[in-house]
């Protein structure tokens, strides 16, 4: 492991002083050539990358107008500089969102603008060379996608929408990101980020299911592959692989079981995750969302609920219908798609589900807005349900429930530190600084209200905080879902079922 | 692509030291990736490692690490069955750090 360690956590979030290029050696590994190329993307880095760069920018200008919005209208007013968990935790200016954002807004200057054309130096235009694309590759990598920023611009440019544009433009001329593309290449090839195979799948739903029985004594079912079900249920595949995960996934089984609706898993489609997201394509996000809407058609459910999966809820909540839509085969009296909090809360509202709050005792809850539900999303049929339902969840399951610093939670939600393709091990550097401001949080109700659960609904900060927090010497157990909770406090044959 | 030499054998391996060719494990290599990982292999590290190669053979991915804490709490008796127990054994997590040293692919995803 290189020479750093965990920032010093501090009473509260500070701005640091500026350190010039502190992150500059952090860079993902490159992609490989067996995974560009099932992508439709260059194999290697191509012999004109400049020429072709500057025209793939080019063309998505005219693609997505928003990009080109947030390429002219930044007035440098500072807002952003110290709301990026990034920056407050690496202290590099580059990954002030201005600061990343004007790496492509300078190339951009330089060769669709006038100015930019006649008179670069004058008007901040740089030529797309090697430094500029290796700063590209440094700081489009040290960015998750997670929005802060767009919260406090007073012109909503999404930083996050730049990041992605960078990246699809190296995607273009082949100067990938190893872990997105690897993954992506083992949806297309196996199903799920994970590369689950489905006797795989089988025996591990198996083994749970016997698990469960042996501590319930009820027969909860994880049922895979299985044709009328009512439900297909969509979980992100680390609810089948990791602690804390599985804990969740369980709870989702146990609360299908207690409503009595019969619901299904599918092998093709064991993933709700969708990293086409991360990378920017438009192609691939399309692609990996289309097998989940082949599934539900095939399998002839009538609902399709996401399980805990940040970035996936984005994806469904806000582009499903335009990548693959309209979902008409679908039953329309209930959300399409509906998260499992929302269908959680539903069958609470209805009276369908026995908690006892007893079984949490030994927990004093927080929870954790994950970006993409906080600052993407929605749920239920209020504004600020994505907040609410999963908040009325935990109070539900537990008698101790505390909120963290306002400045951190709902909308102002901080990163894990591990979003937007960036949790893999080569950037754990980053990920244990970007987690500072967090886990500063955190510690305060630890201290203040003796906080030692942190819930959420996040199958990325799940892995993240699991890996992190113990840098910052907190066990990992503090980190689990919000149907961890559930899966605990839920009474297993009481008043069974719903109409 | 990174490597390793051992008893006059060159080991490929990605980025992060994980082998490439499945074929290439054996013990002396499993003890010299373990040393890379500073972990003394005990009876108990073997059983693991056993366990996981035995796993991956059947399934091609490695088990759900409650899986992997059932079959050690049999082996090795129930007060070893846990979490705990396995990151006692390999501080850098079972997933990871044990495939590792069992000569499996590392992990991908959201874990």
């Amino acid at each position: 492991m290189a020479d750093y360690s965990a920032p010093e956590i501090q009473d509260d979030i500070h701005v640091p002083a500026v350190q010039v290029g502190s992150m500059a050696h952090l860079k993902p590994y490159p992609a490989m050539e067996k995974h560009m190329l099932p992508l439709g993307f260059p194999e290697a880095r191509l012999a004109d990358w400049q020429e072709k760069g500057i025209a793939k920018l080019g063309e998505m200008l005219k693609k997505y107008r928003s990009l080109q919005v947030h390429l002219d209208i930044c007035v440098k007013c500072g807002a952003c500089t110290d709301k990026c968990h990034y920056f407050l935790g690496t202290q590099d200016a580059n990954n002030m969102p201005v600061q990343r954002a004007d790496l492509m807004r300078s190339v951009y200057r330089r060769y669709f603008t006038t100015a930019g054309k006649l008179f670069p130096g004058l008007v901040g235009a740089k030529d797309f060379d090697e430094e500029m694309l290796q700063q590209w590759v440094t700081y489009f990598h040290q960015c998750s996608q997670c929005r802060r920023c767009s919260v406090f611009c007073p012109y909503g440019i999404d930083t996050a929408e730049v990041t992605m544009a960078a990246r699809e433009i190296m995607d273009a001329i082949g100067v990938g990101h190893k872990y997105s593309t690897e993954i992506i290449s083992k949806v297309h090839e196996v199903g799920n980020n994970l590369g689950i195979p489905k006797p795989a799948l089988q025996g591990t739903l198996a083994f749970l299911e016997s698990d469960m029985l042996e501590n319930t004594g009820h027969e909860v079912r994880l049922p895979l592959d299985e044709a009328g079900a009512e439900v297909l249920l969509v979980a992100p595949s680390a609810d089948f692989f990791s602690e804390p995960h599985i804990q969740s996934l369980m709870g989702y089984a146990k609360v299908f079981h207690q409503a009595g609706i019969r619901y299904t898993i599918s092998s093709v489609a064991a993933e709700a995750a969708n990293f086409g997201m991360f990378i920017g394509s438009f192609e691939q996000k399309q692609k990996i969302a289309k097998r989940i809407r082949e599934e539900a058609e095939a399998l002839n459910v009538k609902r399709i609920v996401v399980g805990e999966c940040g970035h996936a809820w984005r994806v469904a909540y806000s582009f499903w219908n335009t990548l693959n839509g309209p979902f008409d085969f679908l039953d329309p009296r209930y959300p399409v798609p509906q998260h499992i909090c929302e269908f959680t809360y539903d069958l609470l509202q209805r009276g369908a589900l026995h908690m006892d709050k007893e079984a949490n005792d030994g927990y004093v809850v927080t929870m954790h807005d994950s970006c993409n539900v906080a600052r993407a999303s929605r749920m239920g049929e209020h504004a600020g349900g994505q907040f609410e339902i999963p908040r009325a969840l935990i109070r539900a399951s537990c008698h101790h429930f505390v909120e963290m610093d306002p400045d951190t939670t709902h909308e102002r939600t901080f990163c894990c530190g591990g979003g937007g393709g960036t949790l893999t091990d080569e950037l754990m550097e980053l990920r244990i600084k970007g987690a500072m401001p967090r886990v500063t949080a955190l510690k305060q109700v630890m201290k203040r209200d003796k906080v030692n659960f942190m819930a959420l609904i996040c199958a990325i900060c799940k892995a993240q905080f699991s890996k992190v927090l113990p840098m910052y010497h907190i066990p990992m157990e503090t980190v689990g879902g919000v149907h961890q909770l559930v899966s605990n406090a839920i009474q297993l044959g009481v008043n069974k079922g719903v109409v | 692509m990174p490597s390793f030499e051992l008893n006059g054998q060159t080991y490929e391996t990605d980025e992060d030291g994980y082998l490439i060719n499945l074929a290439d494990w054996s013990e002396p290599v499993a003890k010299h990736l373990a040393e890379t990982e500073s972990v003394d292999m005990s009876e108990a590290h073997w059983e693991v490692v056993n366990f996981l190669r035995e796993y991956y053979d059947e399934y091609k991915i490695a088990p759900m690490i409650r899986i992997l804490t059932k079959a050690i709490g049999k082996k090795l008796g129930k007060d070893k069955g846990n979490t705990k127990y396995l990151y006692d054994l390999y501080p850098g997590g079972p997933a990871k750090q044990a495939c590792k040293i069992a000569g499996l692919p590392k992990p991908t995803g959201c874990v």
